[in-house]
């Protein structure tokens, strides 16, 4: 109630005031309660609204629709969860922080993730020689894959071949373009282009057409290392001549198409073609034994003279022999589980940890307190993380073992056993340390891999011991 | 009796049409959103909101969709207290989907599991009593924990 000034006429009826104040209220008590009444029906409305599934065609997608902004019209919502892949967020054992730092002519990025060398220098010695021991930093979200690329300081201490765009860019149209209709000729192409030269083809980071069919939104593969890596595997397996995108199911494709670049990798030959590994299989042993057999190294160790190899995000091997894998579960089950917008059920296309969303990630078939899922998930990761520094601590005991051999003058064929030892031991172990999931994809396979490195690491040592050293 | 002879005071006119706004308001919006419709045992009530369609195609799909609906494993048996819980959870319902705010997935409150289990109860009463009956104490056992699928095939 407005207090009455001290110096206002004093009202000449007080009744008729106290006629006038009540028709005031109950004007002003029925405003309310229709406003009320009127919000409500509006909202009704728009839920009724919501549930007409509308979906409006503004733009013509095509084959050669590369922008993901012009499919982002049509799919506002899938856009927007695309484009949230900038967030930068920390779980225990991954994700990123963004750090500042000063934009300089070669790299002018203001914001990267935090360095991993300075986290555990013991990497530098694994890597010593090869150009991660120079810059190594925590992954960040799909929308930096393409300038995180290009930036890093890895690009300037090597050479790197144009292959590498194949996962960091979106090259399906470019790719075309290249090879005049035919994606196989224009990725052989790009392959054998220094990186700059190829970078100036590509414009986004992966974007939906790289997934997705343009005129029914199906998911199919693009990516010519994935749909030749899994006729391999499955020839392996008895199977002939097959064709991922007419012969996979439709939730085995919620796998493939992150199994397009979540892999182990290798460039075979002066013509840097992308390979993956999987003749034999997709078990790590299986995979050594290929590269073993094909003599592949991707650098001598600067320490040992060992002939090394970098293992590099074998997300989709690791997650193959887990249980969710067993259970059927996909990638974007966790990744980018289903949520609704309105009434409209679409996958959550902001692809995260999902750490970072345990409600709809875990909670749809695990019924326990987000609490209870997290500690589980961390239980197995902090078991993962002590048998990896013990394999970490072993690997470089190895390393400084034959480098103290090497110097005081050993021959290659006496360093030749633990030399093997070394290559073994560090692959398996950068299996695990390369993989995005500190062993919550395949938590046993994850520990039986860096238990079989440690026992490489001390078999090296022995083998040297005993040969006098 | 004298008073009713003369015409209306302005505040009578004013409070009449005020009365009769709200009603019309409230009545239209009453039956817009099917207000009456939740007084049955239809399913499909329930579904009026788009957030129960999945648990209503889920129920379509379930073993019990041919001897039970929503109605006979969410609310207690009782007239009095099977409209108490209707109208409680439909007036939590109903703020949480107007306001947008809860959780999802969604998850039963410990009260509306309590009485999903005793539903169990009504037609298996038997079966409950042969496993939870020769123990001492007051044990109780979850049948929702390992039959989630019966009411709803997910």
């Amino acid at each position: 109630m407005a207090q009455i000034p001290d110096n206002a006429p004093l009202p000449d009826n007080p009744r008729r005031s106290y006629r006038v104040l009540l028709i005031l209220i109950t004007v002003l008590v029925a405003a309310l309660v229709a406003a009320g009444g009127v919000a409500l029906l509006v909202n009704i409305l728009e839920r009724k609204q919501e549930a007409k599934n509308p979906f409006y065609r503004v733009v013509e997608l095509t084959d050669e629709t590369e922008d993901p902004a012009l499919w982002g019209k049509n799919f506002p919502m899938q856009y927007d969860g695309y484009l949230r892949t900038v967030d930068q967020v920390r779980t225990r054992f991954g994700g990123s922080e963004a750090l500042p730092r000063t934009p300089t002519d070669v790299d002018p990025r203001s914001v990267v993730a935090q360095s991993r060398l300075e986290e555990d220098p013991r990497l530098k010695i694994m890597w010593a020689g090869y150009a991660f021991s120079r810059d190594f930093r925590e992954d960040r979200g799909h929308a930096y894959m393409l300038e995180d690329q290009t930036y890093t300081e890895r690009q300037r201490v090597a050479s790197q071949p144009g292959t590498c765009l194949h996962c960091h860019a979106s090259v399906y149209v470019p790719y075309k373009r290249l090879g005049d209709g035919d994606l196989i000729k224009g990725f052989e192409k790009m392959n054998q282009m220094p990186y700059h030269e190829a970078r100036k083809l590509v414009r986004h980071p992966v974007a939906c057409i790289d997934c997705h069919a343009p005129d029914t939104l199906q998911l199919r593969v693009t990516r010519p290392g994935f749909i030749e890596g899994i006729r391999l595997l499955k020839a392996s397996q008895g199977i002939k001549d097959y064709d991922v995108n007419t012969m996979a199911t439709r939730q085995e494709m919620r796998t493939f198409v992150c199994g397009q670049c979540h892999v182990e990798y290798y460039f075979k030959g002066p013509e840097k073609r992308l390979v993956y590994p999987w003749a034999r299989g997709l078990k790590v042993e299986e995979i050594l034994a290929y590269y073993d057999d094909e003599k592949v190294k991707d650098w001598i160790h600067a320490d040992t003279g060992a002939e090394v190899l970098k293992a590099q995000h074998p997300e989709f091997e690791m997650w193959n022999q887990g249980i969710h894998a067993r259970s059927g579960v996909a990638c974007a089950d966790c990744h980018m589980p289903y949520k609704r917008e309105g009434a409209l059920k679409i996958s959550d296309h902001h692809v995260r940890s999902p750490l970072l969303n345990i409600p709809r990630a875990c909670q749809t078939c695990h019924k326990w307190p987000e609490a209870e899922l997290k500690a589980r998930v961390e239980t197995i990761q902090e078991r993962t993380f002590q048998m990896r520094n013990l394999a970490m601590d072993a690997l470089v005991d190895l390393i400084g073992d034959i480098k103290t051999a090497r110097m005081s003058g050993k021959s290659d064929a006496e360093l030749g056993v633990a030399r093997d030892f070394q290559r073994k031991a560090q692959f398996l172990l950068d299996f695990v340390e390369a993989e995005n999931s500190t062993g919550f994809h395949a938590p046993q396979e994850a520990v039986r891999i860096l238990g079989k490195s440690i026992n490489f690491s001390r078999q090296g040592q022995i083998a040297l011991r005993d040969m006098g050293h | 009796m004298g008073k009713f002879l003369k015409g209306p005071t302005l505040e009578g006119i004013i409070l009449g049409m005020a009365i009769g706004l709200i009603t019309g308001v409230g009545g239209y919006t009453f039956l817009y959103a099917k207000g009456t419709s939740y007084l049955t045992n239809n399913p499909e009530a329930c579904a009026n909101c788009h957030i129960m369609r999945e648990h209503y195609n889920g129920w379509i799909k379930s073993s019990h969709r041919i001897v039970a609906v929503c109605n006979d494993c969410h609310t207690p048996s009782g007239f009095f207290e099977k409209y108490a819980t209707k109208a409680s959870n439909g007036f939590w319902h109903s703020l949480a989907f107007t306001t947008g705010r809860f959780p999802e997935p969604l998850q039963i409150k410990s009260h509306n599991l309590e009485i999903t289990e005793n539903a169990c109860r009504k037609c298996h009463q038997d079966i409950v009593e042969a496993m939870e009956g020769p123990y001492p104490g007051n044990i109780r056992l979850s049948c929702v924990r390992c039959h989630n699928s019966v009411g709803h095939l997910e």
